[in-house]
């Protein structure tokens, strides 16, 4: 078991023909059972032609439709990702996970307000992770995105991440000292998106294979601290925490469009606060977030 | 990307929001003709730089006379302006805004921002005006009326009325006050603004509501979409090495520590600037060199964190994914030939390929000191550099 994806996951690329696309398509398809989980991309004006195989559809509902499709991931560029997104929305997927980074705060708000009009309104709900994030990956099942695979191996401990090197360091702690994955989730590093911790963690509590996480944070916005909150009252498995910025000056843009410090609760020295209180075994070395792990199992 | 003050309002004036009248001007002939031009018996000689906090520090002065213009503004431009958000350094003023007086009865504050909670805009007012507001947040929350706008529909009537009764807004001035704010939130959509904020907003003894200070960010993930916008920026402003990080797509901010770091991933820098400084130094930089750190990158990468004095000694910190460490590692060696590089060089590389990037590092015959973890990595650092 895993969380939102499996080696049976059927997978759209929105954005199949770009040259991101295509090499992060190629990579995930040649990952575990990747060659039969990439079952179609979508490029209105490449409609009928296909990539390594793949067939390519005018629109997403025109590949679920073809393909029973399930999950898309979205590589378009920051301009036409937000339709994009609505797209796979208004096509009543499960899952679209969105890599793309830069794409403007107003598209996100508008968008996101359309993904919960239409569930207000009856509609299915389709989850979304990200944007700009690495995607996410069950170990030797399916990999979604552009991380690596082969510092993943299969396991029982989830992690959970704004940052998609940070997700890498973990993991590789982890696989070193010989404890694998469950799945492993990028949320992504900006300020309007979708799943969030909180979200993340509720589902690694419910999986029956997932026997601890890590959860990973860095300054700017309420996420984490609304996750610790949760966790708290509700979270059956142990959780190792750190947060990265505490070197982070106010007022200063840190790479990722949301890692900004706006306030006083926004610190990683708040976060990693409530998170203590909250019975999260927190770091500020994040050399040990593995052997941490490690020692709580 | 920030703007001046001046530019803030001929912004809010497109959108219909009633500001006093001024002109931009460069220079003390020019400020005494903009008063000529402006008329009336008062004035206010206003510092445009990006800081707040310009009255304090002693940049926005009233001038009662077409002479008092002149000294005023004499002194305020090509002064070094220090506030709390310039550092003690201060900026130095090269343009003013000059602008009629206003007659002022009561001042309110209101702004427009992104909530990321609610995923909404959030718009905010008090009527504790021409403060700083995070202030006013931390000693008198009750004090600021919040209404949450779904961008669907926009700022209705009844949350603008909400605002406006919420801070005192006597009712002659209401339907100006509703009518304000209503069109500092569509500014705030159409130039995709990340803030919008005008403080004070006053209240003038002819019961008139005016704009008398505004600021403005714009998401720069938008600019794309506006020249118009992009058109103010002032590379005066901004730290020139950031701007010359910023031309090789290179994510820099200059600290104030003696250990340069270079990494890749916001997340992971941020991580390794602080475990510098739990192993006892401090961060000269955080710099992303991104998921493509070519040669050409990160020899840029290189001079930009050396042209800073104050470094002592500089930490690598690689995860090899898709880029894998034996092309980085070859990156790192030809700009550390480069540059010439003489202060200590400590390099982590994990992930893709890490044998024989570090193979790479032992047999350049560059002094590069290896280590295996951050935590080492950084150790190895500071003991470099004491």
């Amino acid at each position: 078991m895993s969380i939102l994806i499996n080696k049976e996951t059927k997978v759209i690329t929105q954005g199949i023909t770009g040259k991101t696309g295509m090499f992060h398509t190629s990579k995930c398809r040649e990952y575990a059972n990747g060659a039969n989980c990439f079952v179609a991309g979508v490029n209105p004006k490449k409609a009928g032609e296909e990539f390594e195989g793949v067939p390519i559809y005018a629109s997403v509902k025109e590949a679920k439709e073809a393909q029973g499709a399930t999950v898309s991931v979205i590589y378009v560029p920051p301009a036409g990702a937000a339709a994009a997104i609505w797209e796979a929305c208004e096509a009543d997927l499960d899952l679209v996970i969105c890599i793309t980074e830069g794409i403007p705060v107003r598209d996100m708000l508008v968008v996101r307000n359309k993904m919960k009009q239409k569930v207000a309104n009856g509609g299915k709900e389709t989850l979304l992770l990200g944007p700009n994030c690495p995607g996410l990956i069950t170990p030797d099942e399916i990999k979604i995105g552009i991380m690596p695979g082969h510092i993943h191996r299969k396991g029982r401990i989830g992690v959970v991440s704004r940052s998609g090197t940070l997700t890498y360091e973990a993991v590789a702690q982890l696989t070193e000292i010989g404890l694998g994955q469950s799945s492993a989730v990028g949320i992504g590093g900006d300020p309007i998106n979708g799943l969030k911790h909180i979200d993340v963690m509720k589902m690694f509590n419910d999986d029956p294979d997932t026997d601890a996480v890590i959860m990973i944070g860095e300054i700017g916005g309420p996420d984490e601290a609304e996750a610790a909150q949760w966790c708290k009252a509700n979270m059956k498995k142990p959780v190792v925490g750190f947060i990265a910025g505490v070197t982070a000056p106010a007022g200063k843009r840190m790479g990722h469009a949301g890692a900004l410090i706006s306030g006083g609760a926004d610190t990683a020295d708040a976060k990693l606060a409530i998170m203590e209180e909250c019975g999260f075994t927190v770091t500020r070395d994040p050399s040990e977030m593995g052997k941490l792990l490690k020692g709580l199992l | 990307m920030k703007i001046h003050e001046y530019q803030a309002k001929e912004i809010l004036r497109k959108f219909g929001v009633v500001t006093p009248k001024g002109v931009a001007c460069f220079s003390v002939d020019e400020a005494v003709k903009a008063a000529e031009q402006l008329g009336g018996s008062i004035w206010v000689v206003k510092a445009q730089i990006h800081a707040g906090g310009r009255g304090k520090g002693g940049g926005v002065k009233i001038a009662k006379s077409l002479h008092e213009v002149q000294a005023r503004a004499g002194e305020i431009l090509g002064m070094q302006l220090v506030t709390h958000q310039t550092g003690p350094e201060g900026q130095l003023v090269r343009r003013l805004l000059i602008e009629e007086g206003a007659d002022i009865k009561k001042e309110y504050y209101v702004a427009a921002l992104t909530d990321r909670a609610t995923q909404k805009v959030a718009m905010m007012a008090s009527s504790e005006g021409g403060m700083d507001i995070e202030e006013v947040a931390h000693k008198t929350p009750e004090k600021i009326i919040k209404v949450f706008v779904d961008p669907l529909v926009g700022l209705t009537d009844a949350q603008a009325t909400e605002l406006a009764r919420g801070i005192g807004v006597p009712e002659g001035s209401m339907a100006q006050a509703v009518d304000t704010f209503r069109k500092l939130y569509t500014c705030y959509m159409e130039t995709d603004a990340s803030l919008a904020e005008i403080n004070p907003l006053i209240l003038e003894g002819n019961g008139n509501i005016k704009a008398l200070d505004a600021k403005f960010n714009f998401d720069s993930n938008a600019l794309y979409r506006h020249p118009e916008i992009v058109a103010y920026r002032d590379l005066d402003e901004e730290d020139p090495d950031e701007l010359e990080a910023s031309k090789f797509d290179l994510a820099y901010i200059s600290l104030d520590g003696n250990i340069g770091c270079l990494v890749n991933g916001a997340g992971l820098a941020m991580a390794t600037m602080d475990t510098i400084k739990l192993f006892g130094a401090e961060p000269a930089n955080f710099l992303d060199v991104g998921g493509g750190a070519t040669t050409e990158k990160v020899t840029e990468a290189f001079k930009i964190m050396l042209k800073n004095p104050k470094v002592k000694g500089i930490l690598v910190n690689i995860f090899g994914g898709i880029m894998r460490c034996d092309t980085i590692a070859e990156g790192v060696v030809a700009a550390a030939r480069e540059v010439k590089l003489s202060v200590p060089l400590v390099v982590r590389m994990k992930g893709t390929n890490e044998e024989i990037g570090k193979k790479i590092l032992a047999d350049s015959g560059l002094p590069i000191i290896s280590a295996d973890t951050m935590a080492e990595a950084a150790t190895k650092i500071v003991a470099a550099v004491k």
